[in-house]
């Protein structure tokens, strides 16, 4: 079939063109032909889809998250801000950080493996893209029922392929979550973090600029995988009875991306390229247009030289293939031939397909004609924005007002139970059954990963320069009262880095709702930008970059909020960090922090299908004077835990399964509120006895509340009257997961 | 001293492998897996990955790199030569150890820290330790259950050729529970356990796995 050129499409105004096939609106099609001033070719078309839809454009959530640059804190740590590829943070002794979180859910639900594995492989080209080595990944993970059968055929699935990508790239596994929540089934959540490190000098920007300047695709070879991926299965409920959706997951080739990330940081060391972008949602369409439209805006590109992997691909197919290990660079002319040779030498194909022009037009030709003639900007940067009705859900009061009643274990035989309960609840048991899956050790650099409460890695052996990195969100308080939720997991993920020792500096985000033409929904993320932002700008926190994640749902049936909070913090001595549990007897346990009854959204209540309640009020004040402490005090912490999921039962017994240590712990009122409750803003500290004045002292001079809760050593967990063998503990914690999947 | 570390298209151990060597005391070497020159290097390490992708079979393809040549020529003249993981898959392909590694029972990748029993002191990379010690370094790999035929398997037992054995929960399903072969002559040795990952208890379990370049070292200097 002959292409649909420029000219064509000029003298053919009346052609019906599928556009809403293709995921636009009847308003979006008509402002494209007026941008054009005729219809688009079916080339442009489908570069506006896929570059317009909601996965790409952030048009539902654009007016919100401008909040987080209205209310950003002043950083000066902060060297890119949000709109690249991924923001980059100073960390000190000239090396710079660059961290953050994406989505990939819906590839995921439909096939586990590749939409897992493809979710780590592209976030690890956006941080390679900004310069970086990566050094570590994380996964969030959300699931439906831990017993459901469909969580059975996707957990493995998932497991399999962050941990068949990941390790095979050589990025160590650090952390992440697993929750398992009803509203997640048949909208499993994967969310995938990766950090990296460079120099400042060494810092990479998506832009386009010099005319004469070269366009050069480099990577595996373009195929038919994971067309439409962003605009057909990102930006669309799922429906029971639609097409099969399998053609739009890409599939990933870790390999190739091994010898991709080790092939370009050769290139960057020798300083050969003016901008780079990684090909991932959207594929071409979104790196030609974003580098134009960043850098001067002139680009021409002759699609038909983009190497194929097959060949009957039309020039359509070819702008929105997501293939995966794709990446795009500008290159000046004198520094060509070496760029290729480096190509060459990790055997990478690699060929110019353009290049940089003046003018602010990018032209994409077919064989010589011209199908694609379009301003840039409005391809990537100027898209359609909806400020999208949004009201506050009948449930919230509803659920706000409910005085919630949860049981209250008393007796020593009762709260010994209850414990067990606890703890080999699928959303509170050993994870080790999926962490064994990934490789925490490659790179030489890991000081701690799950389940400590923070993957930490070492960025320099000569000084000991480490960060330490955590990703939190408690969705349950996110639906009850999504403000004060992502401010709760906002503090979460800052105390998890402090418990170490480190101390926290910017955040990243990746927020996971339902749909956003649901005026509910779109409350609820409203409610949580508007909290994120006041936290950390209350925190002093900047927001380096992030994701929306929208259309988690399945008919009307939407994921609990779900907004994951990633935090990145600075540890000077690695060799100083504070590790999760105790390893010997006779050392103080002391409680930092108040103990409310607060079992709205807790484990406790959601075991017991208790829903409801009021969620507890971030004190972000308070929050800081705990990490000032946790700061301060770090040399006197033999160890430190965060309460949270779960509250002190979970705490405590982690600390004592992790080193094989027991505790005899004393517990004051009543045994639910001290054991079960999630009231933020607490730790269980160890410390020496000859340290309690000392941190007494801390304690009292940041206004934090310390209570003595027990001592360490001996062979059980005893709490007041209630005793368990460390055995009979661990089996409770361990059996689950096994027991579930094989 | 140089030791050289061999790095093919998606090796993800080598800098690591590097790196324990320099602890040691030695000056590591980077050899290229398309270069057949092995630059003076006195004793080889093939590290951890998927080299090749792990297309066609784990080290199937490495054995045809160039490097592999002198590597294979050198080893057969009794230059030392350690495989981690890959690198004893690799050493299988090559023929220069026996036997093969083929998927953990369990069917998963596992990242573990494990116990294991060194039975083997006289090669040339174990000889820092004391027979019998039991050690706790990481074992990563999705293929690592070592297989031979009964009576590739007489001989190395026979022969003590057995270099370290699995301690504890058996992780992959290994004939007699071997985690570390080497050749006859003592100079290659194949483990499927990752000493690299064991230099120092603030990145590892624990530094056991020092003493297997360190081994190397005093074989060296003592020639």
């Amino acid at each position: 079939m002959a292409s649909d050129t420029v000219l064509k499409a000029a003298a053919s105004p009346e052609t019906v063109q599928p556009f809403a096939e293709l995921g636009l609106k009847v308003d979006e099609y008509a402002r494209i032909r007026e941008i054009l001033g005729r219809r688009p070719t079916s080339s442009e078309l489908a570069m506006y889809s896929v570059m317009w839809s909601e996965h790409c454009s952030y048009k539902s959530s654009k007016v919100h998250l401008r909040q987080f640059g209205e209310k950003a804190p002043y950083s000066a740590a902060l060297l890119v801000g949000i709109g690249e590829n991924a923001g980059v943070v100073d960390v000190g002794q000239g090396y710079a950080v660059t961290f953050k979180i994406e989505s990939h859910n819906h590839p995921s639900f439909v096939e586990p493996y590749q939409g897992a594995a493809t979710g780590v492989g592209g976030i690890v080209r956006d941080i390679l893209t900004m310069g970086a080595r990566p050094i570590a990944v994380m996964d969030p993970l959300r699931f439906g029922p831990a017993d459901a059968p469909d969580t059975r055929r996707v957990l493995p699935g998932i497991v399999a392929g962050i941990g068949g990508y990941g390790n095979c790239l050589g990025l160590p596994n650090i952390g992440g979550e697993i929750v398992f929540h009803e509203s997640y089934s048949g909208n499993p959540l994967v969310n995938a973090l990766c950090v990296g490190v460079m120099k400042h000098e060494q810092i990479k920007l998506a832009k386009a600029a010099g005319p004469g300047n070269l366009v050069v695709l480099f990577g595996a070879k373009t195929g038919g995988d994971g067309i439409g991926g962003v605009s057909v299965l990102a930006s669309e409920t799922f429906n029971a009875t639609g097409t099969a959706k399998r053609p739009s997951v890409q599939v990933g080739d870790p390999f190739t991306e091994k010898v991709l990330i080790e092939c370009s940081l050769e290139i960057f060391a020798e300083d050969l390229v003016v901008g780079i972008q990684d090909l991932g949602g959207a594929g071409l369409s979104c790196a030609t247009s974003e580098l134009a439209s960043a850098g001067t805006g002139g680009m021409k590109v002759a699609l038909d030289g983009v190497p194929l992997r097959d060949p009957s691909l039309s020039p359509e197919e070819i702008l929105m293939s997501e293939s995966q290990e794709r990446m795009c660079a500008i290159v000046e002319p004198k520094n060509i031939k070496r760029f290729l040779q480096i190509c060459e030498k990790w055997d990478v194909t690699a060929t110019v397909i353009g290049e940089v022009t003046d003018g602010d037009r990018l032209v994409i030709t077919w064989h010589g004609e011209i199908i694609v003639d379009v301003p840039p900007r409005t391809v990537a940067h100027e898209g359609p924005i909806y400020n999208r009705p949004i009201a506050k859900p009948s449930y919230v009061e509803k659920l706000a007002s409910i005085d919630i009643k949860v049981p209250m274990p008393e007796s020593p035989s009762e709260v010994r139970e209850a414990i067990l309960k606890l703890i080999s609840s699928p959303n509170m048991a050993d994870k080790s059954w999926v962490t064994s899956q990934y490789d925490k050790y490659v790179q030489g650099n890991t000081i701690q990963s799950q389940p400590e409460d923070s993957g930490m890695v070492r960025i320099d052996e000569s000084t000991n320069l480490g960060v330490a990195i955590s990703t939190d969100a408690n969705a349950p308080w996110s639906y009850l009262n999504p403000y004060e939720g992502a401010k709760l997991a906002l503090a979460e993920a800052a105390r998890n880095i402090a418990t170490a020792g480190a101390k926290p500096l910017a955040v990243t985000n990746c927020l996971n709702f339902g749909s956003p033409e649901d005026p509910g929904v779109m409350w609820q993320f409203a409610e949580t930008v508007r909290g994120l932002a006041d936290g950390c700008l209350e925190m002093g926190l900047p927001v380096t970059g992030g994701n929306v994640s929208f259309y988690n749902q399945t008919a009307s049936v939407s994921i609990l909020p779900t907004p994951i909070v990633g935090v990145l913090g600075i540890i000077q001595d690695v060799r100083e960090r504070t590790p999760m549990a105790f390893d010997r007897a006779g050392l103080q346990l002391f409680l930092l922090g108040e103990t409310q009854a607060d079992f709205a959204g807790s484990e406790w209540a959601g075991i017991h299908k208790v829903i409801g309640g009021k969620t507890p009020i971030a004190d972000l004040h308070k929050e800081m004077k705990l990490i000032d402490l946790l700061l301060e005090g770090q040399s006197i912490f033999e160890a430190a835990h965060d309460l949270s999921q779960g509250g002190l039962a979970s705490t405590i017994s982690e600390m004592v399964l992790k080193n094989n240590v027991g505790a005899q712990i004393k517990i004051s009122g009543p045994s639910a509120i001290a054991l079960f409750s999630e009231t933020p803003g607490r730790v269980v500290v160890a410390i020496e006895s000859f340290n309690v004045q000392l941190l007494i002292t801390l304690a009292h001079r940041n206004g934090i509340a310390c209570k003595n809760i027990g001592v360490t050593g001996g062979n059980d967990l005893l709490i007041n009257d209630t005793l368990i063998a460390l055995p009979e503990l661990r089996k409770a914690y361990t059996e689950t997961f096994p027991r579930l999947f094989g | 001293m140089k030791v050289g570390v061999v790095t093919f298209p998606g090796s993800l151990d080598d800098r690591d492998a590097a790196r324990a060597v320099r602890a040691a005391g030695a000056e590591s070497v980077a050899l290229w897996h398309a270069d057949a020159d092995l630059h003076g290097v006195e004793a080889v390490i093939l590290p951890g990955g998927f080299s090749y992708g792990d297309y066609l079979r784990c080290g199937a393809i490495s054995r045809f790199a160039p490097v592999m040549s002198m590597i294979i020529k050198q080893a057969q003249e009794g230059m030392p030569v350690l495989g981690i993981c890959n690198g004893f898959q690799v050493l299988c392909e090559s023929h220069l150890l026996p036997g093969a590694l083929t998927r953990n029972h369990g069917l998963h990748f596992l990242c573990t820290d494990q116990k294991l029993r060194i039975e083997k002191t006289d090669t040339a990379w174990t000889s820092s330790f004391v027979s019998g010690v039991e050690i706790v370094i990481p074992l990563k790999n999705g293929e690592g259950s070592f297989q031979c035929d009964d009576e590739t398997l007489e001989i190395l037992e026979r022969e003590g050729r057995v270099v370290a054995r699995y301690l504890g929960d058996d992780p992959n399903g290994s004939r007699n529970r071997i985690a570390g072969i080497s050749n006859a002559r003592g100079n290659v040795v194949g483990l499927m356990p990752h000493p690299e990952h064991a230099i120092d208890p603030l990145t590892g379990p624990s530094a056991d796995g020092l003493p297997f370049f360190t081994s190397v070292l005093t074989q060296l200097v003592g020639k």
